[in-house]
C-alpha cells in the first residue's frame, strides 16, 4: 500500500442537510460519519424519505450540504465553489440517474462524448472513447441511436457508458434499476460489479432493492437522516 | 472554451429545429417589418419633397380672392393687371424674378385630335420662376412676346393626347381661335398632389390675349407668380407685397385682402412634416411589430424551459460549469437572433425594392434604421433567450435535474 491510497477516498463528518426555513425546514440528513475507501461497492438503502438520495447527491457534489465537513481525495469540498465542484464533477465523478437523464434528441455516442467534450478532447479520441464504453456496456451497434429509440435498459447503460467514459474515481448510481424490469437489473448489476472488480471504480450505489444490494459489499441503512446501520464485509 | 459553447449551440439548434424556427420567425417578422414601414415612409417624404420643389421652391403665387380655393370669394373680386405686376417688381426689392400669368381653358386641335386644356399665357421669365425645363425646341422669348407670335411650348401630357409618338416640335395646333406652331416641349414634372403638371401648353401673354381669347379686357390677369431671391424671408416678402397690393387695390383698413398669396415653400414645410409624422407612426407600429415579436420569442423560449433546465442539469451533473453552460445558451441565442435578423433584413430589401416600385417612391437602402432593427431585435432574442437560462445554471445541479 504506498502513501495516498492509506487517506480514505471520501470522509465526511457532522454532515448536515436541512431544506426549507423556519417552521416548514425539513432536515434531510441530521449528521451523518461516512468514510468510504477506494474500490468499495456500497449500497446506501433505506425507506422513502430516509435522505439516502440526499446523502448521496451531497458526496456526488451535485447538491451542497446545509454544515459539516466532507473531504473528496483530500479535497475540502464544503469549500469549493460551484465552479470547481464542477470540475471535480468533470474530472473524478460519475452519475448514473434513476430516469437515465440522457439528452433526448441525442444519438447514444453524443450522449456518451458529451462529457470528453468539456474536457477538451478531440474528436478523434471522442469517438475511440465513446465506441469502447458503448462496447463495454454491450451496445456497439447502438452508436446512432436516439433515447427515444432505446430500451430503458439500453438507454441506463448509455448512461452506465457516459458515466465510465472519463474513467472517474467514484460512480454514484441513483435507484439505477428503478425503471428497469429484472432481467436488465441483472445485466446492469453486472456491467456495475464488473466495473468496480476489474478497474476498481468506486461504486455508491442507493437502493431500496435488497437483491440489487446484494451485489455490493457493503450496505449502509439510513433511517430519518442518520446512519442506522453499516455493513462491511468480513474481510 | 467559445470554440466549444460555438459547436455545441449549433448541434443543439440542429436538435431542434421547430424551436430554432419560431424564434428565427419572431426575430424576422419584426425586423422586415420595421425596415419595411421606415424605409417606404421615408422613400414618400422624400418624393413629396422633391414634388413640392419642381414647383419652385421659392415661388409666391397671388391670385385674387380671398383665400386658396375658395372659389366663391373670388366672384367679382378684380383680376390683377400687368402694371400690378410690373409695380411689383419695382418696389420690392427681394423679388428676383416675376411673371405675370393669365390662364384660359381652350379647346386644341390637331388633325383628329382635339382636347381642352389650360393654356397659360405669360413672359418668358416664367419658366425660370416654375422651374420649367426643355426635353425639346425652346422656350419663347421676349421678341414673341413682343410681336405676340402665335407660338406655344407644350408639356408631355399634352403632347401625348395630340400627337401620340410623333414629333411635335414645328407642327401647328390649333389653340382658341388662332393656329399655333409648337416651339418646345418641356421635360416633365409629374403629379404634384395638386393634379398632372404636365398637362399644360404655355404660350406668350400677348398672344393668348390678343389671338386665342379674344376682346376681353386686354390686360387683365388672373395670376401673378414671383420668385424671391435665396434667403428671403418668406413672412417678410409676403407682408411686403400684401401692403403694396392693399394700396394698389384702394382696400381700405377694415376691408380683407381680396387676393391671396401661395407660398410653396410654406407649403413643402407642411407637406414634409406631415409625411414626417407618418413615417414615424408607421416606425412606432412596426416597433410594436418587433415587440410582438420579441414576446413570441420569449413564449418559445419559456414553453421549453423545462426541458431546457434538465438540458442544463444534466450537462452540470457531467462536468461543465455553470459558464461553459451559459456561454452556450448565449451562443444559441446570438446565432438565431442573427440570422433571423438578417433573414429579416433581406425580406425587408425585397419587399421595400418591389413595393416602392409599385407606390412609386424612391428607394434608398436606409443603414440606420437596419442597424437599429438588427441590434434591437438580436437583443431581444439575447435577451429572452439568455435570461431563463442564467436562472437555471445558477442552481444546484440536482434542482436543475429534478426541475418538474
Amino acid at each position: 500500500m504506498n502513501a495516498i491510497s492509506q487517506f480514505p477516498l471520501l470522509e465526511v463528518r457532522r454532515l448536515t442537510k436541512t431544506y426549507g426555513i423556519g417552521d416548514a425546514a425539513f432536515q434531510a440528513l441530521k449528521g451523518i460519519n461516512l468514510t468510504i475507501q477506494r474500490g468499495e461497492f456500497v449500497a446506501i438503502m433505506g425507506p422513502s424519505g430516509s435522505g439516502k438520495s440526499t446523502l448521496m447527491n451531497v458526496l456526488g457534489c451535485l447538491d451542497t450540504p446545509t454544515s459539516g465537513s466532507y473531504i473528496y481525495e483530500g479535497i475540502e469540498v464544503e469549500t469549493l465553489t460551484s465552479e470547481e465542484r464542477s470540475l471535480l464533477r468533470r474530472y473524478a465523478l460519475g452519475f448514473i440517474f434513476q430516469g437515465f437523464n440522457l439528452l433526448a434528441r441525442t444519438s447514444a455516442q453524443e450522449n456518451v462524448e458529451l462529457p470528453l467534450l468539456y474536457r477538451g478532447i478531440s474528436r478523434k479520441v471522442r469517438h475511440e472513447k465513446a465506441f469502447a464504453a458503448l462496447t463495454s456496456v454491450g451496445l456497439p451497434t447502438k452508436f446512432a441511436s436516439t433515447p427515444g429509440e432505446l430500451s430503458g435498459g439500453q438507454q441506463q447503460r448509455v448512461a452506465i457508458a457516459r458515466a465510465i467514459v472519463t474513467e472517474p474515481s467514484t460512480l454514484f448510481a441513483d435507484e439505477p434499476t428503478g425503471n428497469l424490469d429484472s432481467v436488465t437489473t441483472r445485466e446492469v448489476m453486472e456491467i456495475l460489479t464488473r466495473l468496480n472488480v476489474d478497474r476498481g471504480i468506486t461504486v455508491l450505489m442507493v437502493t431500496h432493492d435488497d437483491e440489487v444490494a446484494a451485489s455490493a459489499r457493503r450496505k449502509i441503512v439510513i433511517k430519518d437522516g442518520i446512519i442506522e446501520s453499516d455493513t462491511k464485509p468480513s474481510v | 472554451m467559445i470554440w466549444n459553447a460555438f459547436a455545441i449551440a449549433v448541434r443543439e439548434i440542429g436538435r431542434n429545429p421547430t424551436r430554432a424556427f419560431l424564434t428565427v420567425l419572431g426575430i424576422f417578422i419584426g425586423v422586415a417589418a420595421i425596415i419595411t414601414m421606415v424605409t417606404l415612409g421615408q422613400g414618400a417624404t422624400i418624393a413629396v419633397k422633391a414634388q413640392i420643389s419642381s414647383l419652385g421652391s421659392n415661388l409666391l403665387t397671388l391670385r385674387p380672392g380671398a383665400g386658396f380655393g375658395s372659389r366663391s370669394a373670388s366672384a367679382g373680386v378684380p383680376n390683377f393687371t400687368e402694371k400690378d405686376a410690373d409695380c411689383l417688381g419695382e418696389q420690392i426689392a427681394s423679388i428676383a424674378a416675376i411673371a405675370p400669368v393669365r390662364t384660359a381653358s381652350l379647346s386644341t386641335i390637331y388633325l383628329h385630335n382635339a382636347r381642352s386644356s389650360t393654356v397659360t399665357g405669360t413672359t418668358p421669365i416664367y419658366f425660370q420662376i416654375s422651374k420649367w425645363n426643355l426635353a425639346d425646341g425652346r422656350f419663347f422669348n421676349e421678341a414673341d412676346l413682343r410681336s405676340g407670335s402665335a407660338v406655344c411650348v407644350i408639356g408631355n401630357t399634352v403632347r401625348k393626347e395630340l400627337f401620340d409618338t410623333g414629333n411635335p416640335i414645328g407642327e401647328k395646333i390649333r389653340i382658341g381661335r388662332a393656329s399655333c406652331e409648337v416651339i418646345g416641349l418641356l421635360a416633365t414634372k409629374g403629379q404634384a398632389g395638386m393634379g398632372d403638371q404636365d398637362d399644360t401648353i404655355i404660350v406668350p401673354l400677348s398672344a393668348l390675349q390678343r389671338r386665342m381669347i379674344g376682346k376681353t379686357s386686354s390686360h387683365d390677369i388672373s395670376q401673378i407668380s414671383i420668385s424671391a431671391h435665396d434667403g428671403t424671408d418668406s413672412i417678410a416678402l409676403i407682408a411686403e407685397i400684401t401692403t403694396l397690393m392693399r394700396q394698389r387695390r384702394n382696400l381700405q383698413s377694415n376691408q380683407d385682402n381680396n387676393f391671396n398669396i401661395f407660398d410653396t415653400r410654406q407649403i413643402a414645410e407642411t407637406l414634409g412634416s406631415t409625411t414626417q409624422l407618418m413615417t414615424m407612426l408607421l416606425a412606432a407600429v412596426a416597433g410594436v411589430s418587433l415587440l410582438v415579436g420579441g414576446i413570441g420569442i420569449m413564449n418559445i423560449m419559456l414553453v421549453s424551459v423545462t426541458e431546457r433546465t434538465r438540458e442544463i442539469g444534466i450537462r452540470l451533473a457531467i462536468g461543465a460549469t455553470a459558464r461553459e453552460v451559459l456561454l452556450q445558451f448565449l451562443v444559441e441565442a446570438v446565432t438565431l437572433s442573427c440570422v433571423g435578423g438578417l433573414v429579416g433584413i433581406l425580406l425587408a430589401i425585397a419587399l421595400c425594392a418591389s413595393l416602392a416600385r409599385i407606390i412609386s417612391v424612391p428607394f434608398n437602402f436606409n443603414l440606420q434604421i437596419n442597424l437599429i432593427a438588427f441590434l434591437f431585435s438580436a437583443a431581444v432574442g439575447v435577451i429572452f433567450g439568455y435570461t431563463p437560462a442564467r436562472g437555471a445554471a445558477r442552481l444546484n445541479p440536482i434542482d436543475a435535474l429534478r426541475h418538474e
